[in-house]
């Protein structure tokens, strides 16, 4: 028998996986949530048909939302993390001692179950005590904050469907409300590559553009994501990512990573020609 | 056939069984289920172009309804708890005008308040009937005008003791709703027909909870928008009729202006969705009703909007308020009802129904999620810090009660001159000038023009009302009496 998962890029490209067994099924009050095991990675889980991660590429999401702006400022005491209800971002932020508070979003309590239950390595992050876990809409959830925040990571990927609301003029505006004077804001940009995700990528950095004094955009490659390749933003009220970065004090600590390096930090942010592009673009409409 | 009950949709099964018999078409519309004109069938589906078809025995004809329309009608008919229904296929604009003429003949008296939507006075320029108008009193604060007051009707009811009915907006369009059961008793002592345009309160016929419908309360007839609350296709709409109506005249008056090539896909959508309020009417309201209150909380609680709701029932103009309307008060913030509405679509990606002088309208329905809600309450908590100013200079009212020197039949049809709108002031207008939406008019026909009136069409034009009704298009001139 041969099960194949496809996740469809394109309505032209897809990406399929052989399933070795479908491990979950159901609809939660705002979406399809299916759990799959595959041969070559691992368990995934996907949200209304399309893949969120599996458990060969996720390490490489945690680390870049995580580390890039720890590394950047230099004492976070409080972490908003939007949609992180899988815990693989807070797990992340559980290695920094100075941090006091990390508080994590999820509108969905199904994906925080199916993210205990089938990933429990990951979830673990949610188990440490400075962890607060609300189940709430991100949004409701922001508003009225002000100034309280170091950081805030969105952890939402997908600017279609269920969470396209954090990716909206007034989910920044809120964000940046509820960040204090240093504050850094670190989100899923999207994928550059394909017409539509191209045009979506440009409409973020321009609304965050306009929303913040400092808004630089990074990469990494993450295999099942469309085109294998994607970008994160770094808005930021203080710090530039790059210029107020710090690698010898980052590398004191001694945090085992396998996809972040200080010197992979740098290169991050060295855009292709294209992706330079299309964000000065971005910026002149803006 | 099975009994004709509410879970049944005589018409939309009548089409499904045509579809699967394959008739070979040799009659109109010329697309042929869509064969003649590919681009159609992309843009709407396959399925949509081949129920696209004419009127023919086994699917009824609307202009004289024998069979599986008049079924369709009946079922609808008794879901709104009227003696009769009439689907109507030229938005509720035409169910209102055919209201009117069904009991108005040329130089007929009608007592109305001026705050109706274009259409009703539309109607009076087709058929010459008369209005009397009871000026309906303003919220100071919001600007808006409110329901109509069985005091003043009285009065006007015996100052005019010839006139053949009153009609009455039911809910306004930001949720106002007026003593309909009183209005009834004291136009029928009087012989009076009433007639109520319910365009914004379809959903009253289906829950316990919001405010009463125009049937219950005993009014002669209804205009009833099925597509706004109750989720059938634009332009399709129901004109329901209560006990005492003569039905065969009311079809006639239909009939004068009426297509004879009703579309069977507003049709379909007017018997779906009326089956569909009658099976989940009553859970669907409570969820919108949920959502709404949920919203107005929200909205309130960022400050320095108002949200209105309930607190406004005074037992006279205010008798009641639908809660299902999410209407915000923003002039305290500085802007403009129509510049938070600009704001929202062009920096927000947030379409909501209008903005007027002083407040925005959201329609929240049962396409709607509580996750959409967040958007809306994130953006005006946005824009609040964003864009709020001082709010020294700004216009308060929406309505300013007008003064008639001339029927508008007589004023629409007389000798007439185009002057620059702003030496029209004393001069008598002949035509229409209106934001759009909420339509209703700042000047009817025959109405004299103030200075106070110029000011609000030109802040009304400056904040960027879209303004229409004019022969001008760009409401730079007005048509006024020679």
């Amino acid at each position: 028998m041969e099960m194949w998962f496809s996740d469809i890029h394109t309505p032209n490209i897809k990406l399929s996986i052989r399933v070795k067994k479908q491990l979950f099924s159901e609809r939660s009050d705002i979406q399809q949530v299916d759990v799959f095991d595959s041969e070559d990675l691992g368990r995934f889980i996907t949200l209304d048909g399309e893949v969120v991660f599996s458990e060969k590429d996720e390490f490489i999401y945690d680390e870049m939302v995580a580390h890039v702006p720890m590394a950047v400022h230099p004492n976070v005491k409080k972490v908003l993390v939007i949609g992180g209800g899988d815990g693989g971002v807070a797990k992340e932020l559980c290695n920094y001692p100075e941090i006091e508070q990390i508080d994590v979003v999820e509108e969905d309590e199904m994906f925080v179950y199916v993210s205990k239950k089938f990933f429990p390595e990951t979830a673990a992050g949610l188990e440490d005590k400075r962890v607060n876990l609300y189940i709430q809409d991100e949004l409701r959830f922001l508003r009225g904050k002000v100034g309280e925040y170091d950081l805030i990571i969105n952890d939402s990927t997908d600017p279609f469907g269920p969470t396209e609301g954090l990716f909206t003029k007034e989910f920044y505006g809120s964000c940046y409300k509820a960040l204090n004077d240093t504050g850094i804001m670190v989100y899923q940009h999207g994928s550059p590559f394909y017409d539509e995700d191209e045009a979506e990528c440009r409409k973020m950095h321009q609304k965050v553009f306009r929303c913040f004094p400092v808004s630089r955009v990074y990469q990494a490659h993450i295999p099942t994501c469309p085109s294998g390749y994607w970008l994160f933003g770094f808005a930021s009220k203080k710090y530039h990512p790059v210029n107020d970065f710090d690698p010898e004090r980052w590398k004191k600590r001694n945090i085992k990573t396998w996809y972040y390096s200080t010197n992979l930090h740098i290169g991050s942010f060295m855009l292709p020609r294209y992706v330079v592009d299309i964000l000065k673009e971005a910026e002149k409409d803006g | 056939m099975d009994k004709l009950t509410q879970n049944r949709a005589p018409l939309y099964e009548a089409l499904e069984a045509f579809r699967k018999k394959r008739i070979v078409p040799f009659d109109v519309p010329g697309h042929k289920r869509g064969r003649g004109n590919p681009q159609l069938v992309e843009l709407l589906g396959e399925k949509c172009v081949s129920l696209d078809v004419n009127s023919m025995k086994p699917l009824d004809d609307l202009c004289h309804p024998s069979s599986v329309i008049r079924d369709a009608e009946t079922l609808a008919a008794e879901a709104f708890g009227a003696a009769y229904s009439f689907f109507m296929v030229g938005g509720t604009t035409s169910a209102v005008q055919s209201m009117i003429m069904s009991v108005c003949k040329a130089g007929d008296k009608i007592i109305m308040p001026r705050n109706v939507h274009k259409s009703a006075i539309n109607a009076l320029i087709l058929c010459g009937a008369v209005p009397v108008y009871v000026n309906p009193e303003v919220d100071e604060k919001l600007g808006i005008s409110l329901g109509m007051e069985p005091e003043q009707l009285k009065k006007a009811v015996e100052d005019n003791p010839d006139a053949v009915a009153v009609l009455v907006n039911n809910p306004t369009y930001y949720g106002i709703c007026s003593d309909l059961k009183s209005i009834v008793k004291i136009a029928h002592s009087h012989n009076m027909k009433v007639l109520v345009d319910e365009a914004h309160g379809t959903h009253f016929y289906f829950s316990e909870s919001l405010p009463m419908s125009a049937m219950e309360a005993g009014a002669d007839m209804s205009a009833v928008s099925m597509h706004k609350s109750g989720g059938s296709l634009t332009q399709s709409s129901l004109l329901l009729l209560n006990k005492g109506m003569n039905v065969d005249y009311v079809r006639q008056i239909i009939n004068l202006t009426q297509t004879t090539s009703a579309s069977y896909l507003l049709m379909a959508s007017l018997d779906i969705s009326r089956r569909n309020l009658a099976l989940n009417g009553g859970e669907y309201f409570k969820k919108v009703t949920e959502m709404a209150e949920y919203a107005r909380s929200e909205i309130n609680d960022v400050g320095e909007y108002y949200a209105y709701g309930k607190e406004l029932i005074n037992g006279t103009s205010v008798y009641d308020f639908d809660v299902t309307k999410l209407a915000v008060y923003t002039r305290d913030l500085g802007l403009a009802g129509i510049e938070v509405y600009d704001i929202l679509r062009d920096e927000y990606d947030i379409q909501i129904e209008f903005g007027d002088i002083c407040n925005i309208l959201a329609y929240i329905s049962i396409g709607d999620r509580f996750q959409d809600i967040e958007r809306l309450v994130g953006a005006l908590y946005d824009i609040k810090r964003l864009y709020k100013r001082d709010k020294t200079g700004m216009l308060s009212a929406e309505y300013i009660a007008p003064k008639v020197a001339v029927a508008p039949v007589k004023a629409f049809y007389s000798e007439k001159v185009s002057l620059p709108i702003r030496s029209t002031a004393g001069k008598i207008c002949a035509e229409f000038v209106m934001c759009y939406p909420p339509g209703i008019p700042i000047l009817a026909p025959g109405e004299l023009i103030t200075e106070e009136i110029i000011q609000y069409i030109l802040y009304a034009k400056a904040k960027g009302c879209s303004m229409q009704g004019t022969e001008d298009f760009a409401v730079e001139r007005l048509n006024v009496l020679k």
